[in-house]
């Protein structure tokens, strides 16, 4: 069931795959999900949810010296007609009904947002026109949170950007209504200095269709934890994620399918390139397979491509089983280098060294960039690919 | 008339104790329509000739010279060499992951034709390129090399030597592993680039199996990093019957 394995990756990178021998997705966390910072303790650094995450480089949002600051970030939402869009204040009940914050910067960012922003589909309404939401940062510390609700049977996109310069940490909620169909892109292309720590939790209602997008390119230290569950039977959640770690970058994206209830199905795809000096990936996908779950179908896979020395990958799935009455479940990481032999096989064809660097880069993104399934997305992803490899040749 | 002069090349790798060398001055000349077939032992050196000509960045030229039509190919790039008109059929190619079998023709027949292919006439002869080489079309679609059999490898490796029209073909070994249906499906391949007259032929082999396909105007024994004898297509006869052991034991004189 599980497939794990390590191109071997050349005597010089230090690229790495580590595949836990047990799994203990529901208790490893240091402290139960809660709203409240002063439930988890301050991390020192070797917390399984932490031992990955560079903290001294978080600027504080880990252990309460991060304040708001007036200049954090400016949200502008655009959303076309049958959509309600709302700032409201902490008490608003419809904050928070998507998970619990599960770490301590998560319950930070619940703890200390003051305005929130309510994004409401009504129910069957059909959007033609994406939801777009800039979240543009402007040099100061920000907390945030912001829910997504589609009523049943309603169908939207929405597209998150982050940009511009900021320290962030954040909560994103998306409940989804029965039937109701989400798919929501949320790229990450902050300026180099960045800090953004999010948390997302998706409820998927009966039959509905969750689709996740997750782009980092741009940031210091991003880490971004998409987490999954279902109100009912029949849901369905397809997480997607691409990064392209360049030198100094930490990118990590921490994933959890919650398989509470029976017949649901999750698909998780995370694929990321490497390149430079101390470029740092970590990708954990953690899928849960209650007792209660039977008919479960899941699988999740993560690849890596290093393409230069000295840029190193954690990537670690976990998949625990309650029950033997599933339909599938499975997964697979890989970490493989473009190595010197590939080149010189291009090479050898009469493909110039830029070019073959390229092709491989492409072609290695492409079938996960197809599956998207928005032209206007997937064109800026390429067109973004191309630009990171630009600057690295 | 395309002709590649080998000149004295002298050949060494990093070994643990500093540097080997493995080729010991090598002389040869391949003109454009002539099949050269350079046979020898294991650890003779043959290969070591083959990716030095592609120019391999593991082997480190130490003397001597190859020019094609006179260029100077030592001072090329591996990707140059490529355009130039050199081509060589590895032993065991690379997978590229990521990139399908299509794309890669593509890519690189651009690159040595200079110009994109026009795509009908392009899809017209791989396609039937593929099916000489009986080659199942969904073949195209995979990824370079990724999880092809033996058998596979060659053929698409010989595709490349069809598509590409190199003026000059270096076949490493391009026998080996081969059943004797692959065997004769991969010659023919050959024999079709080989009789345009527009390709010098090195085939480098251990085995005299493949020159029943494939008939060589020149054979060469390589010992010792050096060609220890050079004849026509009867040497091959000779070697079969006799092996190896006399170049080996005694030591090259040619």
């Amino acid at each position: 069931m599980a497939e794990a394995q390590n191109i071997p990756a050349g005597s010089t990178t230090a690229g790495s795959i580590a595949v836990a021998a047990e799994s203990t997705v529901a208790t490893r966390m240091s402290a139960p999900p809660s709203f409240d910072v002063a439930d988890f303790p301050v991390p020192h650094g070797r917390e399984e949810e932490w031992r990955f995450t560079p903290l001294a480089r978080l600027r504080g949002l880990h252990d309460g010296t991060a304040v708001a600051s007036g200049e954090g970030v400016k949200v502008e939402i655009e959303a076309p007609e049958g959509v309600t869009v709302e700032t409201v204040g902490r008490e608003d009940e419809r904050l928070g009904k998507a998970g619990k914050p599960v770490d301590r910067v998560a319950a930070q960012a619940y703890s200390s947002f003051e305005k929130a922003s309510v994004v409401t589909v009504a129910k069957e309404a059909v959007l033609t026109e994406p939801i777009r939401i800039a979240v543009h940062g402007q040099g100061g510390v920000a907390f945030g949170h912001q829910v997504i609700e589609l009523g049943a049977f309603a169908e939207a996109v929405v597209v998150i950007d982050h940009t511009g310069d900021a320290v962030l940490a954040a909560n994103v909620d998306y409940v989804l209504g029965d039937g109701a169909k989400l798919t929501v892109v949320s790229v990450q292309d902050w300026d180099e200095k960045a800090v953004h720590v999010a948390q997302h939790n998706a409820l998927v209602g009966r039959d509905a269709s969750f689709k996740s997008v997750v782009v980092t390119f741009g940031g210091d230290v991003v880490r971004i934890h998409p987490r999954v569950s279902y109100a009912a039977p029949g849901g369905e959640a397809e997480l997607f994620g691409l990064y392209f770690t360049d030198a100094g970058q930490h990118q990590e994206h921490r994933l959890l399918v919650d398989h509470n209830t029976p017949h649901c199905k999750s698909n998780v795809a995370y694929k990321g390139a490497l390149q430079g000096q101390d470029a740092h990936a970590v990708w954990i996908g953690d899928v849960l397979i209650q007792a209660a779950a039977e008919g479960t179908d899941t699988y999740e896979l993560n690849r890596n491509l290093v393409l230069t020395d000295g840029a190193r990958v954690d990537s670690v799935p976990n998949l625990e089983i309650e029950t033997g009455e599933i339909a599938g479940a499975g997964h697979a990481s890989a970490t493989g280098r473009f190595d010197d032999e590939q080149l010189f096989y291009l090479m050898s064809r009469g493909i110039p060294q830029a070019e073959a660097r390229r092709l491989v880069v492409r072609g290695f993104f492409a079938e996960l960039v197809q599956q998207i399934g928005l032209p206007d997305v997937q064109e800026r992803l390429l067109a973004k690919i191309e630009a990171e490899l630009e600057a690295s040749v | 008339m395309a002709t590649l002069e080998i000149h004295d090349l002298h050949v060494s790798v990093e070994a643990e104790n500093g540097p080997r060398e493995i080729l010991k001055g090598v002389d040869l000349t391949i003109k454009q329509g002539e099949t050269h077939a350079v046979m020898g032992p294991n650890g003779s050196g043959k290969s070591t000739l083959a990716y030095s000509l592609a120019g391999h960045p593991k082997y480190t030229v130490t003397g001597g010279t190859v020019t094609l039509d006179g260029e100077d190919v030592l001072e090329m790039s591996v990707d140059e060499r490529a355009r130039a008109g050199v081509f060589l059929a590895m032993q065991y190619p690379v997978e590229v992951p990521g990139v399908s079998v299509s794309n890669f023709l593509r890519t690189s027949a651009t690159a040595v034709r200079g110009e994109a292919p026009k795509l009908r006439t392009w899809v017209k002869e791989v396609k039937s390129a593929m099916e000489q080489l009986q080659m199942d079309p969904a073949f195209a679609e995979r990824n370079v090399n990724e999880g092809f059999s033996g058998g596979e490898k060659k053929r698409h490796e010989i595709l490349q030597l069809e598509l590409l029209k190199p003026k000059i073909a270096i076949l490493d070994e391009t026998d080996s592993g081969l059943d004797v249906d692959a065997l004769r499906v991969v010659s023919e391949g050959v024999n079709r680039v080989r009789e345009t007259g527009e390709v010098g032929t090195l085939l480098i082999t251990h085995y005299t199996r493949i020159l029943r396909y494939i008939k060589p105007d020149f054979v060469h024994v390589f010992a010792n990093g050096r060609i220890a004898e050079s004849g026509g297509a009867e040497l091959a006869d000779v070697l079969e019957n006799e092996g190896y052991d006399k170049y080996v034991k005694g030591g090259a004189s040619a």
